[in-house]
């Protein structure tokens, strides 16, 4: 789940001289906001490109699935600290020689996925693949965390 | 081009089958166009492009991995793929190319030859 950075309210004294200045900035950044690319996608207002996320618990893994079109290989990172899988990347571009683009929907450049995993994994088992622009994330649950029988003697 | 999305979402409900639009992509190169369709999960044959009146129609129906377990969060959709264009003239219906790569719809529209700039040889 996205992270919004929670933003302080501005504290400085209120004048009248501040509440043009300060009236003029926000229709400023409100002006700078990603609107074009983030067009009639909820969520992605503040957060560029926020590709979906599937995340499924099963047998002895967890399994997460990202929707990832038109990506390479290469540019898809995946990192696992503190029980939070993260997943970012850069969708790049090519060819935009002598191109004028007549409509635009998609999103082009780096996003960043993060969401807490249910239970231990075992970093180091962790295995990936991606494929017709699916992006699947295998991680197999921590010893501690898979379900034990007790025997009683 | 004319890349004027037909509102199809009333047709849609009447058919039993349900499809969520894809964002695009057009871009204009050279001697033609190039629309980019994201269809993630959509193989090679799932993939049904037609022409008819003027419309192309893109519809792509996936494939996705089968994931055996308790779904904990989800956030992709589980419709397959549709998208319509209404194509101007000036596009040669017959040249039309298609191609997937990673989910990624990549059409070519060429224009027709007699809409391209030609230079005419003095005699």
């Amino acid at each position: 789940m996205h992270l919004i950075r929670y933003q302080a309210p501005d504290l400085a004294p209120w004048s009248a001289a501040d509440r043009w200045s300060n009236l003029r900035n926000e229709l400023n950044s409100f002006f700078e906001m990603p609107f074009s690319s983030s067009f009639g996608r909820p969520g992605q207002l503040f957060t560029g490109w926020s590709p979906a996320l599937d995340l499924y618990e099963s047998g002895d893994n967890v399994v997460a699935v990202v929707e990832l079109p038109g990506m390479r290989k290469e540019d898809i990172d995946i990192s696992l600290h503190d029980g939070t899988l993260t997943i970012s990347g850069e969708r790049k571009r090519e060819g935009t020689n002598g191109e004028k683009a007549q409509r635009t929907e998609r999103y082009v450049g780096t996003f960043r996925r993060s969401i807490t995993l249910p239970t231990h994994v075992d970093a180091g088992k962790v295995g990936a693949t991606y494929q017709d622009g699916i992006l699947k994330v295998i991680l197999p649950k921590a010893e501690e965390a898979k379900p034990k029988q007790v025997k009683v003697n | 081009m004319n890349t004027l999305t037909r509102e199809t979402r009333e047709a849609d409900r009447a058919q039993a089958e349900q499809f969520t639009t894809p964002p695009a992509w057009v871009t204009e190169i050279g001697d033609g166009y190039m629309l980019e369709i994201e269809m993630p999960g959509v193989k090679k044959d799932g993939l049904e492009i037609s022409f008819e009146n003027n419309e192309l129609t893109i519809i792509g129906r996936r494939s996705l991995p089968a994931v055996e377990g308790t779904l904990l969060h989800r956030e992709s959709r589980p419709e397959n793929f549709r998208r319509a264009f209404e194509l101007d003239p000036s596009i040669d219906a017959d040249k039309i190319s298609a191609k997937i790569d990673q989910g990624l719809v990549t059409l070519t529209l060429p224009k027709a030859e007699h809409v391209k700039p030609r230079k005419i040889a003095v005699s």
